[in-house]
């Protein structure tokens, strides 16, 4: 099922964007659902391929190696200080993408909708993601919409998928750290998953902390052009730095070593987790990432990421050593020593 | 939030790391101190506090743990609960993976069907129950004295409030009669405990009940405590009290907490506390057996709030499982490493004992945090 139009004018009553609300008769395949696209999805994403209204997006594509990738979003709340599922679904998919070293091009995007959810925050919803889309230079150019009824979903869930590009020379993959290599964030961790929880019933508290969803093919485009042997990139979404160190040791079979009093945590995101009982290290990301380089080129690598607005605050937090156990370890700030595991059982559900 | 940085400097810590090591690595003696409150163990082996003190003292964890001490056959009366019809059992998260008896969980039973849902404190429970006036909605209150006043305050809640689908399957549990238990009864030193030389005691246990419950230790035992609070900088504070009070035979209560302990408590707490509940006769406690008075139970006049009265339903005391440690860890006999299951059968994903389950557990404080300093096998 395609979102673009088959023909131009379907209905002669425009969709009341400010009080109406999605019905099944919107996912039916029908006029009604033709109605939704063209008044709220195409003006939302306007771009060439998509206007051709075809059940499939088509376009060239560069010789060389690709990537794609593939993302569910279901936060709760949709909208959240900092973003939105809109923006957020189109910054995982292209961070996703990013993180081999690509240059993102297209997206896809499918929408299930819970019968009775507002038109009008759908179309806030789809402006957000068009612009976050234009922002990061990626279009949107197929996608999809269910209805389902009241009850059988939690009011909108969206996926996205998104392929690109990866520049020749570069070959960037979990499974190529090496001890020695040195380990850089790109910024403070924890403030997604933190803005997130703040603005959720139950757990309401006092904090000006707003997510850090973002979409980085633009540092990572500044980095790899600088220093194509980059080793490894990854986002530090659910599960926080923690979680994705711990991969990235298991994939390469080494250990790290951490240095706590550099890795740079906001005193309001720091503040909120202690409330919570929660460690900043396990709390989602949405627009940081980190970066495994051969020590050699960490210096340079550094100055290129604080150039760029979203790497300001990148430093150097540690580096890869040899360990059979594959342990991330920590020197803590008073000088002791620890593990950064992954975080077991209940995380708070539904940041992403 | 500057108040954080401040209890995790790292010059002050290595400050009192330095005075700990000039009053202690010499003095030829052993310094065993309990840091009773799970919360502690975990900033223990969070911030890696054992690497900053000398090889002589040891710290030996303590049954602080409201998951980790509830008995099995408790847990199973909260299943068994759970699984009646139309109730709702509202329980906190570090419950639902907590094993019971023949492989049962509260997680477990939630897949099976029971309606059992995650809250965050007693008043969200309450909430529940205005929310679903057709269903029972039961609260499980597990908890030291830290949890006992909003649970008491929730209760009060519900009663003004004329709620008759609300009640509290009630396992709060008191410290200072914990501490009895591991310094005196003869139960548990048949099952076996180490000999402690002082106790840190949780300070947000001491918000509530005040320093003075903790004297009666300090002079009979001649134990000394230091009450601290759960920073770095206060626990290192707290064990170089301990062990200048050790060093000078001297046997008190200490507040290392000045800026939240009182002798007395919080006394409105207190109240609240004591026109909800009483004390239980009996009460058995994972690893320590039975305790006399070391528990609350409703009052009659709140009897229609307690869901073993309300719903009658009985304990049934239940083994855990037999090569799990947690008891002996509980009594600081063990160390989680000296369980054969730990980090092979038992780890956070699949636990096998309550220790492991619980954020305070100290199993769970090794495994996540200090499995490195194990030798590998
Ligand atoms: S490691 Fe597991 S089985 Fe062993 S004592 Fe701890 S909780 Fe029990």
């Amino acid at each position: 099922m395609n979102i673009a139009p088959r023909t131009s004018r379907l209905s002669t009553r425009r969709l009341d964007l400010v009080a109406g609300r999605v019905d099944l008769t919107h996912g039916a395949g029908g006029r009604a659902m033709q109605q939704l696209i063209e008044e709220i999805f195409r003006p939302a994403f306007d771009n060439p391929i998509l206007a051709r209204g075809n059940d499939q997006a088509a376009f060239d594509v560069a010789a060389g190696r690709m990537v794609m990738s593939t993302d569910c979003f279901v936060v709760s709340p949709l909208f959240f200080p900092g973003g939105d599922i809109g923006s957020l679904a189109v910054h995982g998919t292209v961070n996703d993408v990013a993180m081999s070293g690509a240059r993102p091009l297209y997206l896809s995007a499918g929408f299930v909708i819970e019968e009775g959810f507002p038109l009008a925050d759908l179309q806030r919803i789809a402006i957000s993601m068009g612009e976050a889309a234009r922002a990061a230079g990626v279009a949107v150019v197929t996608g999809d919409t269910k209805v389902v009824e009241r009850g059988k979903a939690d009011r909108l869930f969206v996926n996205t998928a998104g392929i690109g590009v990866v520049p020749t020379g570069v070959e960037i993959s979990g499974d190529r750290a090496r001890p020695g290599d040195a380990i850089l964030i790109s910024g403070t961790m924890g403030d997604h998953g933190v803005a997130i929880m703040a603005h959720r019933a139950g757990l309401e508290f006092e904090t000006t902390i707003v997510s850090d969803s973002a979409s980085l093919n633009g540092l990572v485009a500044d980095m790899v052009a600088a220093v194509p042997t980059i080793r490894v990139l990854r986002d530090p979404t659910r599960g926080g730095l923690a979680a994705t160190l711990n991969e990235i040791c298991h994939q390469s079979g080494v250990g790290m070593r951490l240095d706590e009093a550099a890795i740079p945590i906001k005193p309001e995101v720091l503040g909120a987790c202690e409330l919570l009982g929660l460690d900043a290290l396990n709390v989602a990301n949405e627009g940081k990432l980190i970066a495994v380089v051969p020590a050699a080129e960490a210096a340079r690598l550094l100055t290129v990421m604080r150039a760029h607005p979203l790497g300001r605050d990148a430093t150097m937090i540690g580096d890869i050593i040899a360990d059979p156990s594959r342990f991330v370890r920590m020197a803590t700030r008073i000088g002791g020593e620890r593990i950064v595991d992954w975080l077991a059982g209940e995380q708070l559900p539904r940041i992403c | 939030m500057k108040h954080l940085d401040e209890y995790r400097d790292a010059e002050t810590a290595h400050r009192l790391a330095a005075a700990i090591h000039n009053e202690a690595a010499d003095s030829g003696r052993r310094y065993r101190l309990m840091e009773f409150c799970g919360g502690h163990t975990h900033a223990i082996f969070r911030y890696g506090i054992e690497d900053l003190l000398p090889s002589n003292i040891e710290m030996v964890h303590g049954p602080g743990c409201p998951v980790c001490v509830l008995p099995t056959g408790r847990l199973d009366m909260a299943i068994r609960l759970a699984k009646r019809d139309g109730v709702i059992l509202a329980s906190y998260a570090d419950m639902l993976r907590v094993p019971g008896s023949k492989g049962q969980s509260l997680m477990k039973a939630r897949a099976d069907g029971a309606d059992i849902r995650m809250v965050y404190s007693t008043l969200d429970a309450v909430k529940l129950a205005e929310a679903n006036p057709q269903r029972e909605v039961i609260f499980f209150a597990i908890g030291f004295e830290t949890t006992t006043p909003p649970t008491a305050l929730a209760i009060e809640t519900a009663a003004k409030k004329g709620l008759t689908n609300f009640s509290v399957f009630c396992n709060h549990v008191l410290t200072p009669s914990a501490i009895a238990a591991i310094l005196e009864a003869p139960a548990v030193r048949e099952l076996g405990t180490v000999e402690i030389d002082g106790f840190l005691g949780p300070a947000h246990v001491s918000v509530v009940i005040g320093s003075q419950p903790y004297e009666f230790f300090a002079e009979e035992y001649r134990k000394p405590v230091a009450i601290s609070g759960f920073e770095p900088i206060d626990i290192l504070q707290s064990i170089l009290m301990l062990v200048r009070q050790l060093n000078e035979g001297r046997a008190e209560v200490e507040n290392q907490y000045i800026r939240a302990v009182t002798r007395d408590g919080n006394v409105r707490a207190k109240q609240a506390v004591s026109r909800v509940f009483e004390l239980r006769r009996d009460f058995e406690w994972r690893g320590l057996g039975h305790i006399p008075y070391s528990a609350l139970r409703l009052k009659d006049e709140f009897a229609a709030f307690d869901a073993e009265r309300r719903f009658d339903e009985p304990y049934i005391p239940s083994e855990g499982i037999k090569a799990c440690e947690c008891p002996a860890i509980l009594r600081g006999a063990k160390k989680p490493t000296d369980c054969r299951l730990f980090g092979r059968a038992c780890t956070p994903e699949t636990p096998l004992g309550s220790c492991m389950v619980s954020s305070e557990g100290a199993c769970a404080a090794y495994y996540t945090y200090g499995r490195m300093r194990e030798p590998a096998q």
